[in-house]
């Protein structure tokens, strides 16, 4: 993917060092090789369909990835959130712009994983999805019991956060090979869309163009990636300063 | 010790929408002006079509004091604070919100600046609702005319005029008051949805038009016609096709050699000197202290802050804040009814993915004293608008019109058909001062320098309401006529909060003991202090806020100019 810089892999590789695991979970692709394999090689790194953990313990993502691929779930629409990379979307985000998120997910996946042992025998991740699905429906309605703060608010905050995840720019982590975008048939970023494409559009001639926001080379990236500032709680800079420290 | 900084004639807090015109005249006229803004400057590069960062990040690449600052909101004053934003949309650059508002650029309506004497005149008086504060503006429509006509021309806004010195033209607004000329661009183009509304209003005997936008329809001044690539709505234009103030008044302002233009720099309090009137105004850049002196001060930062340094900046002279002897700071304070929308579901696409907010077909029928109040128990209206705007993030997060619950596979199958078949309705609503509703300081809450925040005490009341339910009905017969199959409402409207259209607090009026500014713009109280903004605004009519107060803050820098010698002083 043309839109992760050197430096990302870079980082990325890193974590893989610290942390060790990538998600575990359902892939389309069966030849996926475990990046613990050569953790130095960052060519290597971007050839894997999960990423390297940022932020979540690997507890906490197989969990989240487990969720997920039930709130949009891969079936004869297409492919769903856990292909989207939500999962992963979300774990690199809580280092930035989600940090304040952080603790709930802590002890809302904690709490998740408790109330499915207590209510279904199990865990969550080794529910059946009919079973994960009827637990996910107590967490919405806030009937599920242990969540500081009631069940529902963690479930929409999760749900918030897997649109994102699924729907949002495939800079960002998730989206991954567009499939969110392709699911609601949006027809892709461009810079320009002329009279001549919008009519093609109403005549559903106007062909999909899958680009992120950053593969147009004009547009400032870093403070997409770093740009953390006001949820995060860092300090106040000018877009100039930005630019500098993410270049 | 704040560094003392060499005296200026004018020093503007704040270039965003108000400040940023207020400059070009000021300027032109020869004057030596400072423009100190919290922001920095952004440029095309930095308005990437980014729906994470312009709709749910809070425009990380700027600077973040607004968001530092979000005021704490309650009902009334016996009601608990409702949990507080952690994004407040309106921008510290040079520029500021006019870097990414939506762009609708409407001037009010005649009745707007009467509401009292026309009610009065053909319902009675009665019919003005119980705990209103409200008042007829000290001018009428007429005299804002000339400085609608020079932002419209000066700014670039596309749109299609009604009423071009008394004579109707039915493309256009036709409720809307005469007009020296038309505008200096054609609308932004329609679409086929927008056809389809247009068609369908006028089945119903409506008179539809496509609204104004400052938004380039073409090429103008040199710059850019817009490119339709649908992230608008919260975006900065990449090709300087939305026109803020960064990218027009300021530029020609500072091309006059007399606009300094000062960033990053947090204004904490206006100075008063022994005379009462103000000396200058004190800043922060990266914590260090600057005053900068001036002749004369215009505020132009939005509503609740223009109220919060005038609270925060206590002298001798104005011990319970700046210009607030009379203690009407803060006071006839409302957010715009612009809630409570309308959404349908209809049974086609609307190919609507590369529209912008400000791309649509209004309604006016409905709006201000344009239609019979007799048999009905409320006083004025909404306008109607049905725009082209979508982004992937928002269209997933579509209404379900209680079809499907909200994630699973029957959630999915539905989003995959309908996330372009959907639509909500922006009305905004004539909103009323009310006698219980204001701002002033929050008792606890503090920004990161330790100064209260703003707090808005305030509810829609009986009257917003009614509106807000007479204008849906409106709106769902629109949406039906034009084939939706099904039809959901919000709620009609509580709490206030905190809002991007937020009047009153500094209202202008003749009277001193219920006005703090006088029909200029300056203070009743001190005398070389103006003040910019819709915080002047007494009545809000059912279009946004942001033409009027550009027009009102080039009429401030006229009257400023015309009288140098007066307001200035000797001292």
């Amino acid at each position: 993917m043309t839109f992760i810089s050197r430096r990302d892999l870079l980082m990325r590789a890193a974590a893989i060092g610290a942390v060790g695991r990538p998600f575990q979970g359902g892939h389309a692709d069966g030849n996926r090789a475990d990046p613990r394999d050569d953790p130095g090689d960052p060519e290597r790194v971007a050839l894997q369909s999960r990423e390297p953990l940022e932020h979540l313990t690997a507890e906490e993502a197989d969990l989240l990835d487990a969720v997920v691929a039930r709130l949009i779930p891969a079936d004869a629409n297409g492919p769903g959130a856990r292909e989207a990379h939500a999962a992963h979307y979300i774990d690199r985000a809580l280092g930035g712009a989600l940090a304040a998120s952080r603790p709930a997910y802590a002890s809302g996946l904690a709490a998740l994983d408790r109330y499915s042992r207590s209510s279904r025998g199990t865990r969550f991740t080794e529910l059946a999805p009919i079973d994960q699905d009827s637990v996910l429906i107590d967490v919405e309605t806030g009937a599920a019991t242990g969540f500081a703060g009631g069940s529902a608010a963690f479930f929409a905050l999760v749900l918030n956060h897997t649109h994102q995840g699924t729907f949002g720019d495939p800079y960002y982590g998730g989206n991954a090979n567009f499939v969110g975008w392709d699911l609601i048939g949006y027809p892709g970023i461009r810079t320009m869309v002329t009279a001549a494409d919008q009519q093609k559009l109403e005549r559903n001639e106007l062909k999909t163009n899958h680009k992120s926001a950053y593969d147009y080379e004009s547009f400032v990236k870093s403070s997409a990636r770093a740009g953390d500032a006001h949820e995060g709680g860092s300090p106040q800079r000018s877009s100039r300063a930005g630019a500098k420290a993410g270049a | 010790m704040a560094t003392r900084l060499k005296d200026t004639d004018v020093v503007v807090i704040g270039l965003g929408a108000a400040g940023g015109v207020a400059a070009l005249p000021l300027a032109q006229a020869g004057l030596d002006v400072i423009g100190l803004e919290a922001g920095a400057w952004l440029t095309r590069r930095d308005f990437a079509p980014d729906e994470l960062r312009n709709n749910f990040r809070g425009w990380p690449q700027g600077v973040q004091k607004a968001n530092q600052e979000i005021p704490t909101a309650r009902a009334n004053a016996s009601s608990p604070t409702l949990p507080r934003g952690t994004i407040h949309p309106m921008q510290n650059a040079v520029g500021g919100t006019t870097l990414h508002y939506w762009a609708q650029s409407w001037r009010l309506n005649p009745w707007d600046f009467k509401v009292v004497s026309e009610t009065t005149k053909r319902y009675g008086s009665s019919r003005i609702p119980k705990g209103s504060t409200v008042a007829d503006w000290p001018f009428a429509l007429e005299e804002l005319e000339p400085y609608y006509d020079k932002v419209e021309y000066e700014v670039g806004v596309s749109g299609q005029a009604g009423n071009v010195g008394g004579t109707i033209d039915p493309r256009g607004n036709r409720f809307e008051g005469p007009r020296k000329r038309g505008y200096p661009m054609p609308p932004l183009r329609s679409t086929e949805f927008l056809e389809k509304m247009t068609a369908a209003a006028r089945s119903l005997g409506w008179h539809p038009f496509p609204g104004p936008a400052a938004v380039n329809s073409r090429t103008y001044q040199n710059r850019s016609g817009c490119m339709y690539h649908g992230f608008c709505n919260r975006g900065g234009c990449h090709v300087d096709a939305k026109n803020s103030t960064a990218v027009t008044t300021i530029p020609r302002a500072q091309a006059t050699g007399r606009l300094k233009v000062v960033t990053r720099a947090h204004v904490t309090t206006i100075e008063v000197g022994g005379d009462g009137r103000v000396a200058g105004v004190n800043y922060l850049t990266d914590g260090v202290e600057y005053f900068q002196p001036a002749r004369v001060v215009l505020l132009a930062s939005f509503t609740y802050e223009n109220t919060r340094l005038l609270l925060l900046s206590k002298s001798k002279a104005y011990p319970n804040g700046l210009s607030n002897n009379h203690g009407q700071v803060g006071r006839h304070y409302f957010s715009h009814h612009q809630g409570a929308p309308v959404s349908a579901l209809f049974p086609f696409d609307l190919k609507n993915w590369y529209g912008l907010p400000a791309q649509g077909v209004a309604v006016d029928n409905w709006a201000d004293d344009n239609f019979d109040h007799s048999g009905l128990d409320f006083i004025g209206g909404g306008n109607l608008w049905a725009m082209s705007d979508r982004r992937p993030i928002a269209a997933a997060g579509m209404n379900t019109f209680g079809r499907v619950p909200a994630w699973g596979s029957q959630w999915k199958a539905f989003v995959k058909e309908n996330a372009d078949r959907s639509h909500s309705s922006y009305i905004q609503k004539t909103t009323l001062p009310y006698e219980e509703n204001y701002l002033d300081l929050d008792p606890e809450v503090k920004d990161p320098l330790g100064f209260p925040v703003c707090r808005v005490t305030g509810e829609f009341k009986e009257n917003e309401r009614k509106i807000a339910a007479f204008t849906q009905d409106k709106m769902e017969q629109w949406y039906r006529a034009a084939g939706a199959v099904a039809v959901v409402r919000a709620p009609v409207g509580g709490a206030m909060g905190v809002s991007t259209h937020a009047y009153g607090g500094t209202r202008m009026g003749d009277n001193a003991e219920t006005n703090v500014v006088d029909r200029y713009g300056f203070s009743h109280e001190a005398p070389n202090l103006g003040i910019l903004g819709a915080s002047v605004m007494g009545t809000s009519g059912a279009h946004n806020p942001t033409l009027t107060v550009q027009a009102l803050a080039w009429r401030t820098a006229d009257h400023l100019i015309r009288n140098w010698k007066t307001i200035r002083g000797t001292a």
